[in-house]
């Protein structure tokens, strides 16, 4: 095995860097099309709204959020700020690309965050998943929602 | 990351508690980025306007508590003293003056003009439009900004050459009071490189076409930096800042070459610079077409409201359409709106591109734009527009389906009421 650690009991274990610091836990919602903020979410209802896009009308409240990164307008970051301020924020952002987006969206959200990962956490973890983020270990812990 | 005395002097508090807190900021947004050190930087392009009702609580404890919570990610409400460096406000929510016909409540639009006051005191210039390139801010070649407004940064950084990453309202917050901000991304010579190469296989010379090309682009490559080459006809401020824009909001193009053009590429070779080439595309009529569909959400052909100039408008825009439409009559069930920046709105009035837009049934309006304010004429069930901008956003925004065509189509909608735009 490479890079990661696969135990008898269904956990996956990647590693990255912090972007913001913490410790958070929850149900993983994963989507592979990058995120707008501001015109790709609706800030108090915490979901995505833009028009083509695959979580459109899904809401990422409490999620351990997993996506490629950010897109689109500066108003990114003011937009997950204010889910924060509305309390419908993301519990942690998992992103492989950095952008300054992406950075300070999650800076702001004060949502523990990480990237940079050891594998492409869109190909390990799936919507619905249970997902550990020790961001200041560096550490995601994976376990896969029983299938069937 | 590795801070100069200075820094650290406003790091550890020394030059007040609203420098800690922008120091704070940088610091936790340059350590999330992975940035080694800041930038000085002498030009800083925000969104400090209190003008939306999610802020209407904030507002109540100040204009303190807007910029320390908004502008400097801290709950901690902290006196804002003046600007240390050159700052200017981006566009707005409200027309100042136009608000009712926006729908906008006075209440609304009283708490802008009582931030504009207290915020251009503090020494924020008031330029209020997606374009400060157009009025006035055009940084030179090489110059480190702090900018906000995807669109403004892909032209800045392409076709004026200076350099800035897409900042956010918390970034340029806390740049606009210490003159820093990252060392990262764009204003790091290497990753202003090229890494995709496009060849354009169909002819692109009017605003439309920019529009779709930058759409489709923009959707394939990303954040990455393209190179174009090929039949790009008559480049000018109007295209370049429309192909921007679209580019902008189906990716997150930040930065982009035209050999010849752009002022960091003689040619490609120059352009790309050894940097590894990713991807070579191509555009043709197919990827056109493909563009053009996806831009065209709506079915039903009534038009009730057009919306042009997004990004704000150049005077010439401004001209072309009052010209189309002087001493005719806009369909009694259509609005059109017209957004340009106050300043040249102002030049629109002095050549009476401002009268024969508003005796059609037109209104030219500044400071703001439906996608930013969330209002288009009450009852709107059908946009038409010229800007792959508003029609990629305004379906998600106003959840109100867009036809996207020429400016000549989209004025034409506005005469007869239907949306006859095609693609030929």
């Amino acid at each position: 095995m490479t890079g990661m650690q696969e135990r008898p009991n269904n956990k996956i274990v990647l590693h990255g860097r912090k972007v913001v610091g913490g410790v958070a836990e929850g149900e993983a919602l994963v989507t592979r099309d990058t995120i707008s903020g501001w015109g790709g979410i609706n800030e108090r209802e915490g979901t995505v709204i833009e028009r083509r896009h695959e979580l459109r009308g899904v809401s990422f409240k409490d999620k351990i959020l997993v996506f490629p990164g950010a897109k689109g307008s500066s108003g990114y970051s003011a937009y997950f700020h204010m889910t924060r301020l509305n309390g419908v924020n993301p519990k942690a952002m998992l992103f492989p690309k950095m952008t300054t987006k992406a950075a300070l969206g999650a800076v702001v959200t004060h949502a523990p965050s990480m990237t940079d990962f050891d594998r492409d956490p869109l190909a390990v973890i799936e919507t619905g998943d249970w997902v550990k983020v020790d961001a200041d270990k560096g550490i995601v812990e994976v376990t896969k929602k029983a299938k069937g | 990351m590795k801070l100069t005395d200075a820094e650290q002097a406003m790091y550890d508090g020394r030059q007040g508690p609203a420098k800690q807190k922008a120091m704070d900021l940088l610091v936790r947004y340059g350590e999330a980025l992975g940035a080694e050190r800041l930038v000085e930087t002498n030009n800083v392009a925000g969104a400090f306007n209190a003008s939306t009702p999610s802020v209407r609580e904030l507002v109540k404890k100040g204009f303190d508590a807007v910029y320390s919570e908004l502008n400097l990610d801290s709950q901690d409400v902290v006196p804002i003293p003046k600007m240390a460096v050159n700052t200017c406000q981006l566009i707005t929510g409200i027309d100042n003056d136009r608000w009712h016909i926006q729908g906008i409540p006075q209440e609304l639009a009283d708490q802008q003009k009582k931030a504009e006051k207290h915020f251009g005191a503090l020494g924020i210039n008031m330029f209020a439009t997606c374009t400060p390139y157009q009025v006035g801010n055009v940084p030179v070649k090489g110059e480190h900004c702090a900018w906000m407004e995807s669109s403004a940064v892909v032209y800045c950084n392409s076709v004026l050459g200076a350099r800035t990453n897409t900042e956010g309202k918390e970034s340029t917050g806390a740049a606009a009071l210490t003159g820093r901000i990252p060392y990262w991304g764009y204003h790091i010579p290497e990753n202003r490189r090229g890494n995709y190469l496009v060849e354009v296989d169909v002819e692109v010379d009017d605003i439309m076409d920019y529009g779709l090309l930058g759409y489709w682009l923009g959707e394939i490559v990303q954040e990455e930096v393209p190179v174009l080459t090929g039949k790009l006809r008559n480049p000018s401020l109007i295209k370049l800042k429309h192909f921007g824009a679209a580019a902008a909001s189906s990716g997150g193009v930040e930065m982009y070459h035209v050999p010849g053009i752009t002022p960091e590429a003689r040619d490609v070779e120059e352009a790309v610079a050894g940097r590894k080439i990713v991807d070579r595309l191509r555009y043709g009529a197919a990827e056109r077409k493909l563009a053009y569909e996806r831009l065209n959400c709506a079915d039903n052909r009534d038009v009730d409201f057009v919306m042009l100039g997004c990004p704000h408008n150049a005077i010439e825009q401004v001209a072309r359409i009052a010209l189309q439409l002087d001493g005719r009559k806009l369909s009694l069930k259509t609005q059109m709106w017209v957004h340009t920046p106050r300043a040249l709105r102002e030049v629109a009035e002095r050549n009476g591109y401002v009268k024969m837009i508003e005796e059609a049934g037109g209104v030219v309006m500044s400071d703001t734009c439906p996608a930013i304010s969330r209002y288009a004429p009450k009852g709107t069930k059908v946009i038409a527009t010229d800007s792959a901008k508003q029609a990629h956003y305004l379906p998600a925004i106003l959840n109100i389906p867009v036809w996207f065509g020429t400016v000549e189509e989209c004025v034409e909608a506005g005469l007869t009421g239907k949306w006859n735009g095609r693609l030929k």
